[in-house]
């Protein structure tokens, strides 16, 4: 366990490096840091000194090590726009975005198991065929059409629930949720749900297929000749190893999710990163932009690792010794 | 009266391209305690008539007609639960390849207790114990570690010896073994089978033992019954069978056996294949690959004549 | 391979059994039909900003009691939205086919590299394969689309948008088909006729022409239907962002980036109509690979 863990470490360092180079190597492409900070109105000459002063003439790796430094520190920066420490203004809108993700994780639990194992096991009901008609539907219609669809319905022709921003908010150590308050939920009801969209057909018929391959499986067949009530056939014998192959899957799917949030917030202006991160990016507003990639990446690393780890402990045959066996 | 008879048994797969007629007109009996053995090539349907037993027959497949009864009831009429309450408790099988039989991501021991559980009331240890139990009558070293163990530590062998001792959980009255030594390397294959042999005569269990190898019934079973095409050609006492074969069938498949041929003659082969279910031919389906089939072999098809202890589907027997 | 007429006549007919495949192929067809012949059929030409009149905009679809011109109304420029829609399928799907045949020609040489030498070279090809997934494809064509943006103006954006758009969307999803491209190289690799053909000296390439790469069509024909749907989605996504077409020249996406604004004045056509033929031409697609992968039913390689 331990050696697989630091074997992982070892990984993640050398991702979260490549990251780091790749976003700060795109600093430069970005328009020019001086201008931002200080406008058009200084002379070339006082430019050149603060050049000079804020190290901008130094030679790229010079700067990428002393970014890197900084950014060990927690130092990624401060944004242009919002005079802040860019880690600061992405902490700040942290909560929002887990918010989201959060919700819509629930409606893909709530429903992709249920209703993937009921069309594995019944694969002729009418439901199961309007299922997965819906999911192909569901695959079908980008994330940010689905917004917009809901928005329409919802908002505009039928008013019943807001189309944009949080709602009322509460907090809880420190974390800003809208989970807890009437308005924050009514808020969070159409941000999730279309984000959820996406995923949610992926894991039903994901589910469903690896279902029904294992329902067919020898080993099935086997408890089923030993007696066993088919409630424990289907949940224990088959459902155990559908999960396998869907908690890997599962696992990338959570990256596409926090990429797909940009679509999600921008529609309902939601005040999370992924909003934040476009506003960045039309504002130039490279420092921001930078440690919003950074931040991502250590999301994606953080969660490949635990679904790693559980991968781990449902399958007996990896042995979490450093290498899958 | 036997403990387990089966009489015109019809089992069919109704595909796409047409109903497939696997068994017919199947009828056979099973005494307490007894082995037969049923022989024959893929595709004879012998282990249809294995998985029809406990109902477990693949999709499409379902029973047509006829009874099996076990004592005194007739299993094709139970309902769902009465079947499972006989399924790995009163009849029990062991599958031909033990490298996809055990479920990889359950512990040997929970795959075992939950068996017994199934069936009986019981704490978690007592079914423990019942499984240890088990395990050491297989004659698997160092039991006690193997119920924490995944089918993935154990090797082929290992793992039929623990489909075996699955199987004999709930001391069971039957054991149906559908090719139990086939995927097996072959010297592992004699001592299954001595296992086997051993633990049925202990336990005084009955036996059906499907095997596409004569070989394997010869010392095992006490009759046998041989298999064409879906229906039952032959069949008797297991030595007077496979010492003077009726049909010419059965007399094909030992003619074929490696230990009949003396040694640096070539080994004797049944010319052509057997037909697929989709296509037998009219009359007796074995007519146009047998040396003595004459006009009225493929025209009439002959009906199992029994002789004592003997039975044979032939116009012409040996 | 020799019985390929037997093989054709049987997917026809197998297409024509399965309703929903067939009115797919169906719609498909009469998608791709209109949609690259749209220099003909369209009744205006979207491009072309002197054929607008602003005295036009926003003129609602046929049955609104409107303008006879204008079947399907007009955006908020007095654009026709039939002709626009017409053009934007087109750019939408010169994309989805443009970006996945690049990708397949990435992926193809490098999964059969991987999969036929092995080894070291294996494990360093599906290494990058695994970093280059997880950052997903709409993170990555977002950030690269925003710095190209920036760093050349937006007019030179406008004149190369296209070709950026395929070549971040091809050049980001090449894992998927050098992991399947690999797996059937593996599988291949261990039948005895590729070591037969090996015994007999055929050079490696050759032995990858003639023997491998075949027996890798049927699963690359599968996943390549779900990566047009998904290249297409990925550019419409990547629109609505702003970072796809630009409106000048707008593909589906930029056509209901553009109606958004309008959505809560009740313009609701300029939004509804793209999205729809947005939707119909995903979804065909996707029901006809699905109807494709039961048909071919490959192992594909799956995470």
């Amino acid at each position: 366990m331990f050696a697989f863990l630091l074997r992982r470490l070892g990984q993640a360092v050398v991702v979260m490096l490549v990251i780091s180079l790749l976003s700060f190597s795109i600093q430069d492409e970005l328009g020019d840091p001086l201008r931002e900070l200080v406008g058009q109105s200084v002379s070339e000459e006082t430019r050149e000194e603060l050049r000079e002063e804020m190290g901008l003439n130094d030679p790229f790796l010079a700067q990428y090590m002393r970014f890197l430094r900084g950014a060990l520190r927690g130092d990624l920066g401060v944004s242009y726009f919002f005079k802040r420490p860019a880690l600061d203004v992405i902490l700040d809108k942290l909560p929002a975005t887990i918010d989201l993700v959060l919700a819509a994780t629930f409606w893909i639990l709530l429903f992709s198991v249920p209703v993937g194992v009921f069309a594995a096991v019944n694969p002729r009901h009418w439901f199961s065929n309007l299922a997965m008609g819906l999911s192909a539907v569901g695959i079908s219609v980008p994330v940010f059409l689905t917004a917009i669809f809901l928005i329409y319905l919802f908002s505009v022709e039928l008013g019943w629930l807001p189309s944009y921003g949080r709602g009322e908010t509460t907090e809880i150590f420190g974390w800003e949720t809208g989970l807890l308050t009437r308005d924050g939920l009514r808020h969070l009801l159409l941000p999730s749900i279309s984000l959820a969209s996406v995923i949610l057909p992926l894991f039903v018929r994901m589910i469903r297929s690896e279902m029904m391959e294992a329902l067919e499986a020898e080993y099935v067949r086997f408890a089923r000749a030993k007696g066993l009530r088919e409630g424990r056939v289907r949940m224990v014998h088959a459902f155990k190893n559908t999960l396998l192959p869907v908690i890997t899957v599962g696992g990338v799917q959570i990256g596409i999710m926090v990429a797909y949030t940009i679509l999600t917030e921008t529609v309902f202006q939601w005040p999370g990163m992924g909003f934040m991160f476009l506003e960045a990016i039309n504002r130039a507003d490279t420092p921001l932009i930078v440690a919003y990639l950074i931040v991502v990446g250590l999301i994606f690393v953080i969660v490949n690792t635990v679904v790693d780890i559980v991968y781990g402990l449902v399958n007996p045959a990896v042995k979490l010794t450093g290498k899958p066996a | 009266m036997p403990l387990l008879s089966v009489q015109n048994l019809e089992v069919v797969f109704p595909l796409p391209g047409g109903t497939v007629r696997a068994l017919r007109n199947v009828s056979f009996d099973l005494d307490r305690g007894e082995r037969i053995g049923i022989v024959g090539e893929s595709g004879a349907g012998k282990s249809a008539a294995a998985f029809a037993i406990l109902n477990l027959l693949g999709k499409p497949g379902k029973i047509q007609s006829g009874r099996i009864l076990f004592d005194g009831h007739d299993l094709a009429a139970l309902d769902y639960e009465a079947m499972r309450q006989i399924r790995g408790n009163r009849i029990s099988m062991i599958f031909q390849d033990p490298m996809v039989t055990l479920n990889p991501v359950l512990t040997i021991g929970a795959q075992m207790t939950e068996t017994l559980r199934a069936h009986r009331r019981m704490t978690r240890a007592r079914a423990r114990d019942i499984a240890l139990e088990k395990l050491r009558a297989v004659q698997i070293p160092s039991a006690e570690k193997r119920l924490a163990q995944y089918p993935h530590e154990l090797s082929g062998g290992m793992r039929q010896r623990v489909v075996i001792a699955t199987a004999l959980l709930s001391d069971p009255q039957i054991i149906i073994a559908d090719e139990p030594t086939t995927a097996l390397d072959v010297t592992i294959q004699a001592e299954i089978l001595e296992l086997l042999l051993r633990l049925c005569e202990d336990f005084a269990v009955g036996l059906i033992l499907i095997t596409h190898d004569l070989g394997v019934v010869f010392g095992v079973t006490q009759r046998i019954l041989v298999m064409y095409a879906g229906r039952i050609i032959e069949r008797g006492p297991t030595a007077e069978v496979i010492g003077a074969p009726r049909h010419p069938y059965t007399r094909g498949l030992i003619d074929a056996l490696p230990s009949a041929a003396r040694p640096g003659t070539p080994l004797k082969q049944i010319p052509g294949v057997m037909p697929s279910l989709h296509e037998i031919p009219s009359g007796c389906a074995f007519h146009d690959r047998c040396e003595f089939a004459q006009a009225r072999c493929a025209a009439e098809t002959p009906r199992l004549e029994e002789q004592g202890a003997r039975a044979a589907a032939c116009h012409f027997p040996l | 391979m020799n019985a390929a007429p037997h093989l054709h006549s049987n997917v026809l007919r197998s297409l024509l059994r399965d309703r929903t495949a067939a009115v797919s192929a169906a719609v498909l067809c009469a998608l791709l039909l209109a949609a690259l012949g749209a220099p003909l059929f369209a009744p205006f030409d979207p491009w072309d900003q002197t054929q607008f009149d602003i005295m036009d905009a926003e003129i609602p679809p046929l049955g609104g009691g409107a303008d006879a011109r204008f079947v399907l109304g007009t955006d908020g420029m007095g654009r026709d939205m039939l002709s626009a829609m017409l053009y934007g399928a087109g750019i939408s799907i010169v994309i989805g086919v443009f970006a996945t045949l690049l990708q397949a020609a990435i992926g193809v040489v490098v999964g059969l590299a991987a999969g036929y030498f092995g080894g070291r070279l294996d494990s360093f090809l599906m290494r990058i394969a695994d970093i280059q997934l997880s950052f997903t494809t709409l993170m990555v064509a977002i950030v690269i689309l925003a710095v190209f943006q920036a760093s050349v103006g937006l007019r030179f954006y406008e004149e190369y948008a296209l070709v950026a758009i395929v070549l971040v969307i091809g050049i980001a999803e090449w894992p998927q088909y050098a992991r399947t491209v690999r797996a059937c190289a593996l599988a291949e690799k261990k039948k005895e006729y590729v070591d037969a053909a090996r015994v007999i000296g055929l050079p490696p390439f050759t032995i990858l022409r003639r023997h491998i790469l075949p027996n890798t069509f049927s699963p690359l024909l599968v996943i390549s239907t779900v990566q047009v749907a998904n290249a297409i989605i990925t550019e419409a996504s990547l629109a609505f962002l702003g970072l796809g077409m630009p409106v000048t020249k707008p593909s589906l996406g930029s056509l209901i980036r553009n109606g958004f604004e309008f959505i809560f004045s009740g313009a609701w056509w300029i939004t509804a109509f793209p999205a729809l033929l947005l939707v119909a031409l995903i979804l065909s697609i996707n029901l006809l690979g699905d109807w494709l992968r039961d048909l071919l039913n490959p192992r594909l390689y799956r995470r």
